[in-house]
C-alpha cells in the first residue's frame, strides 16, 4: 500500500539544529549558580577502600563538597553510582563539587584513599579454575535477577580439554531440543571449534555527561539518552525518588550504540550532588572516562560443534558461551547469542549452554546486535568451512538453513513472523554479483589475493504494550508526543509520521513534542535493539486511531446522524454523503475541551501507564487527546535480517586488507524512511568492520591495567578503513504484526558485515579460519608467515 | 590513572622573536615547554603526567615556517606543517619520499596543525610510558613492557636497553634516508647534527628520543641534494589507515644507474627507539641490480638481529617484506 507520508524522505525537524551547531548537548547548558563535579576513580582493578581522606580538598577555596558512596543508594540489584569496591580500573569511587572544573581537578588530587587490593582477573577461564580468583568479593558469575553465585569448575575439566579447547564444566543455564547425538551421528559433516570474540568499547561520540539541579521537589537532569521515558522509572530509583519528581532533558544524543539505551548509575551523581549542596551540579565526562563509564560488548570465550548434512542443512548445534561480564552486571548476550543461532540456521536438534562470569574490566552492556553481532562471524566462517569440505555453494548453504517466515526457534518452539532472509540473500548474491565475483575468489596480482564473504545475522525487531499520546490544539495543529527518545536516528521523527498518515494530515502541521519531560511525554519504549520503528509506529497508530473516533464522534455530536457518516478530510471531519456538514479539526479540538472527559484527556483508560498519566495531566484541557495502550495482536516475534557481501583485497606481504565493494540487503519490513534507512544500514555496518578487523580492550595482565583507553588506541574504523561505494538495499516483505508493515533494521547489518569481512579475509587467505575476533593485522601477518600467533588459543583483553 | 583528562595551569608565552624564545628556553629549563601544532603536548598535559610551568607556543616566531632553496638542497623550517610539506612543489619534486612520509602520518586534521618539528620531537607512546607509570623512560627504574606477559605489540624488535619503546614517527625514516640535518639553536649557539646524533636510544639517553636539550630549539631541517631526485619508496603498515601509528614503517632512497644500485639509504620505522639504519642491507644493495631477487636479499638482510618480544613477533616478516617492497617498487 502507498501512503502519503511513510515511506518518504522528509526532514527530522532536529537535523538543521545539529548541522549548524545549534543542537545544545548535556554539556551545553549552564544555570545560575552551577557548580562542576569531578569524580575519583579507582586506580586498582579490584578493591577495597579502607579510608577516605578528605580533609585537605574540602579546605580548598572553592571545593563546595564531597560525595561518597556511603550517601547514595546501595542496591543490590542494580549497578553502583559509587562504590568503596571498585571492581575495574575506572570505578568511581567519590565526586567533588566545586565553583570551577579546574578546582574540583585540584581538589581530587588532594583526597587519600587507602585501598586493601584484592585478587583481580580479567580472564573468566582464570575466574572458573579451582581457586581462582574472582572478580567481585560477592560471587564470580551473575546475570540481572539472578542472585550472584560463585561457580568454579574441575581442575580435571581443564586439563581434559588440553590448551585449545575451552572447558565445558558445570554450566549455569542451558536449554535443548530436538535429539542432539542423533544429529551428530546422522551429520556427514562435524565442525568443532573453540573460539573467542574480545570485548568492544561502545565509545559514543557524546560522552555521558549530566547537569542537575533541583526546583520545588523535582529533579530536572539533563543527560545523554538513547531512550527517554524508559530509562525514567531506574533513573528516578537511583535518584532515590519516585518517577514523578524526575523531569528528564535530553533532546539530543550523541550515539550510544546501546550503551545509553537505558538508565546508567553515573547520571544520577550530579543530582545527589546538586541535592547535597542545594545548587546545581555539572558532571562533564571527558572522552578519557568515557572509555570506563561508556560500558563496552560482552566478550565470549566459546565452543561450537556443528553437524551437517551432506546438503549443507545443520543437524545438529552444541554452544557453549562463557561470557565476559566485566566488573558489574551486565547485559544478555550470551542467551541472544543462542536465540539468534536458533533463528537464523534452524538447527534440527540444538543445545546451549552459557555462563556470565565476572572479570574487573569496565562495565559491559548492550551493542548493537548484542551477542548476535560478535557470534556471527565465527559460526559464518565456520559455515563456509563446511561448504568448502561439502562442496557447496556459500550463499546456498546459508539459504538451505535460513528460515522462512512462521519458523520455530529455541527451546520452546516459539514462532517467528515474517523472514525475508531467503530474499535477502538471493537478491543480494543477484545484485552483487556473487557468482561471477566467485570467479576472483583467490586470484592473485601481484602481491594482492581477492577474497570474497557473505555474512548474515537478525535481531528482535519490534515490542508491544506501550502507550501512544498526540493532541490536535485550537490552532488545528496536531502535536504527538513521543517518548521513545532521539539517539540519533531521527526515527522518532519517522515513527511520529504514522500519526500524522492515519489523521491525514500535512506534515507542515505536525509539531512533534520531545525531548522534555515537561512537555507530556508518553510511555515509549527502549530506544534500543532495533525496537522503535515497529513499536512507536503502533503505539502512534494506535494514539491515532483513539483521536479518529473522537473527531468522528464529535463530528455527530455537532452535526448530527452517528460518527460512523464521517470521515477524515483534510484535516476536517465530512460527512461522507453531505460534504456540507463538516468541521475543521480546530474546531474539533475546541469542543473537545468542552466536552472534557476523554475527549480533553481529563479521562484515561485504565490501562494507561503511570507515566503517560502524568504527562496526560500535563496537556489535558489544551485539545483534543489522543491516547492510548498499544493493545494490538502481536502473538510471535518480530525478527529483522541482513546479509551482507563484500569484496576484499588482501596483501600477502603486508596483512593489510582494503574492502574494496560491500552491499548489505535488510529485512527490514516496509520502509518509514529511506534516508536514514540507508544510513542505518551503512552505519551499523562500518561498527561491524569495526567488531571484525580492529576493536579490542586491552589489559597488562599482571599489572592489572588498561592499554588501550584512548581513541587512537581503541581503533574504531575511520571513513578511510571502510567502502565509501557501499550500497544498502532491502527486501520487498512486510511485516503482518505492524499495521504499515513496519519492522527495526538497525541491528542485523553490524553481524552481517562483520561475518562478511571476516569470510571473505578467510577466503583470501584459502579458507584459513581464525576462530577469533577481532582478525587484527598482526594474526593475519602471522597466518601468512606460519607463525604461531601470539595469544594463547583463548586468551582474552589481548593484542 | 586515578584522574585524567583536565589540563593543570601553567603560563603560556607567546614569542614573537626567535631570540625571546630561545631567552625562555634558558629562563625556564626544564620548567619550560615548547609548543609547536600541540598535538602531543595537549594530551600530555591533559593527563597531567608532564607539568610545565611555561608553555612556550613557537607559533608566532617569523621564519620557522616553509620550504627553502638553499645552495646545497632546501632547508625546511620547523613549523612547517605535514600538510604543506605533502603537498610542497619542492619537495615533492625532489624528496617525493619525505611528501609521502608527510602524508601517512595521523590523519588530515592532524596533518594540518601538526608541524615536522612537532613530529620529530613527540614522545614515545609505548603505553606504559603514556599510563604515567615510574618506567625507565620516566625516570623510574623498571620496563613494563618486557615482561613474559606484557602487553608489547607495537614495542621494538631491536636495540633496547632498559626501554623497549620505539620512535613512533613516520618523517622520521624519511629523513634518515635523506641523509637529512637538523638545526638546533640556543641563545648561545647553533649546531647542525646529521640522523644518527639527533635520533637517541635507550642506551645515550633512556629520557628521551631525540638530542634537543631543553635550551635548544630544533628551527630547521636540511636535506642535501645527493639524495635529490633518487628512486624512493615509503610505505606505512598501521591497523587503520588514519590515525594511527606505524606498526612498521620503511623509508628508502636509491640512486640507480643504468640498472645497478649505486648507492642507498633505506631505513625502518617503528622497530626501534630510533628509526633503524639498516647498513647491512645497503651493503647488500650496493652495485646489485635493481631486481626482483636483489629485492628478495634485502629483505632477508633486514631482520638479522631481531629479538621479537610475546606479541610483536608479526613485526619480523612485516619488517623483511617492507623492505623486500623498498628495492622492488622503489621510483624516481
Amino acid at each position: 500500500m502507498a501512503y502519503r507520508l511513510i515511506g518518504k524522505d522528509f526532514l527530522p525537524p532536529d537535523l538543521l539544529a545539529k548541522i549548524t551547531g545549534r543542537a545544545k548537548y548535556s554539556e551545553d547548558f549552564r544555570v545560575e549558580g552551577m557548580l562542576h563535579c569531578k569524580l575519583l576513580t579507582s586506580p586498582l582493578p579490584h578493591a577495597r577502600v579502607k579510608r577516605i581522606d578528605t580533609a585537605a580538598a574540602l579546605k580548598m577555596p572553592g571545593v563546595v563538597a564531597v560525595l561518597t558512596a556511603d550517601e547514595v543508594p546501595q542496591d543490590a540489584g542494580a549497578n553502583p553510582i559509587l562504590t568503596n569496591e571498585p571492581t575495574f580500573v575506572g570505578a568511581p569511587i567519590l565526586a567533588v563539587a566545586a565553583v570551577d572544573e579546574l578546582t574540583a581537578a585540584e581538589a581530587i588530587e588532594r583526597i587519600t584513599i587507602e585501598f586493601e587490593a584484592l585478587p583481580f582477573t580479567f580472564d573468566p577461564m582464570d575466574s572458573l579454575y579451582p581457586a581462582g580468583p574472582n572478580a567481585r568479593s560477592d560471587g564470580n558469575v551473575g546475570a540481572f535477577g539472578q542472585a550472584l553465585q560463585t561457580v568454579k569448575w574441575e581442575a580435571a575439566d581443564f586439563a581434559a580439554a588440553g590448551e585449545g579447547k575451552l572447558p565445558t564444566g558445570k554450566t549455569g543455564e542451558s536449554w535443548q531440543y530436538g535429539d542432539l547425538e542423533g544429529g551428530f551421528n546422522q551429520a556427514k559433516l562435524v565442525l568443532d571449534e573453540s573460539f573467542v570474540t574480545a570485548s568492544v568499547p561502545h565509545h559514543a561520540l557524546e560522552t555521558r555527561s549530566a547537569l542537575a539541579y533541583w526546583q520545588n521537589g523535582k529533579c530536572i537532569l539533563h543527560g545523554s539518552s538513547q531512550s527517554h521515558t524508559f530509562i525514567i522509572p531506574q533513573l528516578a530509583h537511583y535518584i532515590g525518588i519516585s518517577p514523578d519528581n524526575l523531569v528528564f532533558v535530553g533532546e539530543f544524543c550523541g550515539g550510544g550504540f546501546g550503551s545509553k539505551g537505558g538508565a546508567y548509575p553515573v547520571m544520577a551523581i550530579p543530582a545527589h550532588l546538586a541535592r547535597k549542596t542545594g545548587r546545581p551540579v555539572m558532571l562533564r565526562i571527558a572522552r578519557n572516562e568515557e572509555y570506563f563509564l561508556g560500558s563496552a560488548r560482552h566478550g565470549f570465550q566459546g565452543n561450537l560443534k556443528l553437524g551437517f548434512a551432506a546438503d549443507g542443512r545443520i543437524t545438529a548445534l552444541d554452544l557453549y558461551l562463557v561470557q565476559d561480564n566485566g566488573g558489574v552486571l551486565g547485559f544478555l548476550d550470551y542467551r541472544n547469542a543462542a536465540e539468534g543461532v536458533s533463528i537464523n540456521y534452524q538447527p534440527q536438534a540444538m543445545r546451549w549452554r552459557g555462563l556470565p562470569v565476572f572479570t574487573n574490566t569496565p562495565p559491559c552492556g548492550p551493542m548493537r546486535g548484542p551477542g548476535r553481532s560478535q557470534m556471527a562471524p565465527i559460526i559464518e566462517a565456520l559455515l563456509d568451512q563446511a561448504a568448502r569440505r561439502l562442496g557447496l555453494d556459500r550463499v546456498a548453504i546459508r539459504r538451505i538453513n535460513a528460515p522462512d517466515s512462521g519458523a520455530k526457534y529455541g527451546a520452546k518452539g516459539e514462532t517467528m513472523s515474517s523472514s525475508h532472509l531467503g530474499s535477502a540473500l538471493e537478491d543480494g548474491a543477484k545484485s552483487f554479483g556473487w557468482e561471477e565475483r566467485l570467479k576472483n575468489s583467490g586470484r592473485r596480482s601481484g602481491s594482492k589475493v581477492t577474497g570474497v564473504g557473505v555474512g548474515l545475522a537478525s535481531h528482535p525487531a519490534g515490542m508491544n504494550g506501550f502507550d501512544g499520546l498526540l493532541r490536535i490544539t485550537l490552532d488545528g495543529k496536531l502535536h504527538v508526543h513521543t517518548g521513545v527518545g532521539n539517539l540519533g536516528t531521527y526515527s522518532y521523527a519517522a515513527t511520529s509520521r504514522a500519526a500524522a498518515e492515519i489523521l491525514n494530515y500535512a506534515w507542515d502541521n505536525v509539531v512533534i513534542e520531545h525531548g522534555d519531560s515537561r512537555r507530556g511525554l508518553p510511555w515509549n519504549s527502549v530506544q534500543a535493539g532495533s525496537n522503535t520503528t515497529f513499536t512507536e509506529s503502533r503505539t502512534n497508530y494506535v494514539a491515532a486511531m483513539d483521536a479518529r473516533t473522537k473527531l468522528l464522534q464529535i463530528a455527530a455530536k455537532d452535526l448530527g446522524g452517528v460518527p460512523e457518516d464521517y470521515d477524515l478530510g483534510e484535516e476536517r471531519v465530512v460527512h461522507k454523503s453531505d460534504p456540507a456538514k463538516a468541521m475543521t479539526f480546530a474546531q474539533a479540538a475546541k469542543r473537545a475541551i468542552e466536552l472534557g472527559g476523554v475527549y480533553s484527556g481529563a479521562e484515561l483508560p485504565n490501562d494507561i501507564h503511570p507515566i503517560t498519566r502524568t504527562a496526560v495531566a500535563a496537556i489535558a484541557g489544551t485539545g483534543l487527546i489522543g491516547v492510548a495502550k498499544d493493545n494490538l495482536p502481536k502473538p510471535q516475534m518480530v525478527s529483522a535480517f541482513c546479509a551482507a557481501f563484500v569484496e576484499v583485497e588482501l596483501d600477502v606481504e603486508t596483512g593489510q586488507v582494503t574492502i574494496l565493494d560491500h552491499l548489505a540487503v535488510s529485512d527490514a519490513g516496509l520502509v518509514v524512511h529511506p534516508q536514514s534507512l540507508d544510513t542505518q544500514i551503512k552505519g551499523g555496518s562500518v561498527l561491524g568492520i569495526g567488531l571484525a578487523r580492529f576493536e579490542r580492550r586491552v589489559y597488562d595482565p599482571v599489572l592489572g591495567l588498561p592499554a588501550n583507553v584512548g581513541l587512537t588506541q581503541a581503533k574504531p574504523p575511520s571513513w578511510l578503513d571502510v567502502p565509501l561505494n557501499s550500497r544498502a538495499a532491502t527486501t520487498a516483505g512486510t511485516e503482518p504484526q505492524n499495521p504499515f508493515g513496519i519492522k527495526g533494521v538497525g541491528e542485523p547489518p553490524t553481524g552481517a558485515t562483520a561475518a562478511a569481512v571476516v569470510c571473505a579475509i578467510s577466503d583470501a587467505l584459502g579458507g584459513h579460519s581464525f576462530n577469533r575476533l577481532p582478525v587484527s593485522t598482526d594474526m593475519i601477518l602471522n597466518a601468512l608467515s606460519n607463525q604461531p600467533q601470539a595469544h594463547r588459543p583463548l586468551q582474552v583483553h589481548t593484542v | 590513572m586515578i584522574f585524567k583528562d583536565m589540563m593543570p595551569g601553567f603560563d603560556l608565552f607567546q614569542p614573537a622573536q626567535l631570540q625571546d624564545a630561545l631567552g625562555l628556553l634558558d629562563r625556564f629549563g626544564k620548567d619550560g615547554w615548547k609548543l609547536a601544532g600541540g598535538n602531543d603536548s595537549l594530551s600530555w598535559f591533559k593527563e597531567r603526567a608532564k607539568r610545565p610551568k611555561a608553555v612556550i607556543d613557537l607559533s608566532g616566531i617569523p621564519g620557522l615556517v616553509g620550504v627553502r632553496e638553499t645552495a646545497d638542497g632546501v632547508e625546511i623550517g620547523a613549523m612547517t606543517t605535514l600538510s604543506a610539506l605533502e603537498s610542497d612543489p619542492l619537495i615533492t619534486a625532489r624528496y617525493r619520499v619525505l611528501a609521502e612520509a608527510a602524508g601517512r602520518v595521523a590523519s588530515p586534521q592532524i596533518r594540518n596543525s601538526g608541524t615536522i618539528g612537532g613530529n620529530l620531537a613527540q614522545h614515545a607512546r609505548c603505553w606504559y610510558y603514556r599510563s604515567g607509570l615510574p618506567c625507565n623512560r620516566a625516570g623510574g627504574n623498571t620496563c613494563f613492557a618486557e615482561g613474559p606477559d606484557s602487553i608489547n605489540r607495537e614495542h621494538a624488535l631491536f636495540d633496547s636497553s632498559r626501554c623497549l619503546a620505539v620512535n613512533p614517527s613516520d618523517i622520521a625514516p624519511a629523513l634518515v634516508a635523506l641523509d637529512a640535518k637538523l638545526v638546533l639553536v640556543s641563545s648561545k649557539a647553533e649546531r647542525v647534527v646529521d640522523t644518527d646524533a639527533f635520533f637517541v636510544g635507550p642506551k645515550i639517553d633512556v629520557t628521551s628520543l631525540n638530542c634537543i636539550r631543553p635550551e635548544e630549539l630544533l628551527v630547521a631541517i636540511r636535506l642535501p641534494k645527493d639524495w635529490a631526485g633518487a628512486h624512493f619508496y615509503f610505505e606505512k603498515v598501521a591497523d587503520r589507515e588514519v590515525w594511527d601509528f606505524p606498526l612498521v614503517n620503511v623509508a628508502a632512497a636509491l640512486v640507480i644507474t643504468n640498472g645497478v644500485i649505486e648507492r642507498a639509504r633505506i631505513a625502518c620505522g617503528a622497530v626501534s627507539a630510533v628509526p633503524k639504519r639498516l647498513r647491512a642491507v645497503e651493503d647488500v644493495v650496493k652495485g646489485k641490480p635493481a631486481n626482483a631477487e636483489t629485492a628478495k636479499l634485502a629483505g632477508q638482510a633486514a631482520t638479522r638481529g631481531a629479538r621479537p618480544l610475546t606479541y610483536n613477533g608479526f613485526k619480523v616478516p612485516l619488517m623483511a617484506n617492507l623492505v623486500m617492497r623498498a628495492l622492488r617498487e622503489a621510483k624516481a
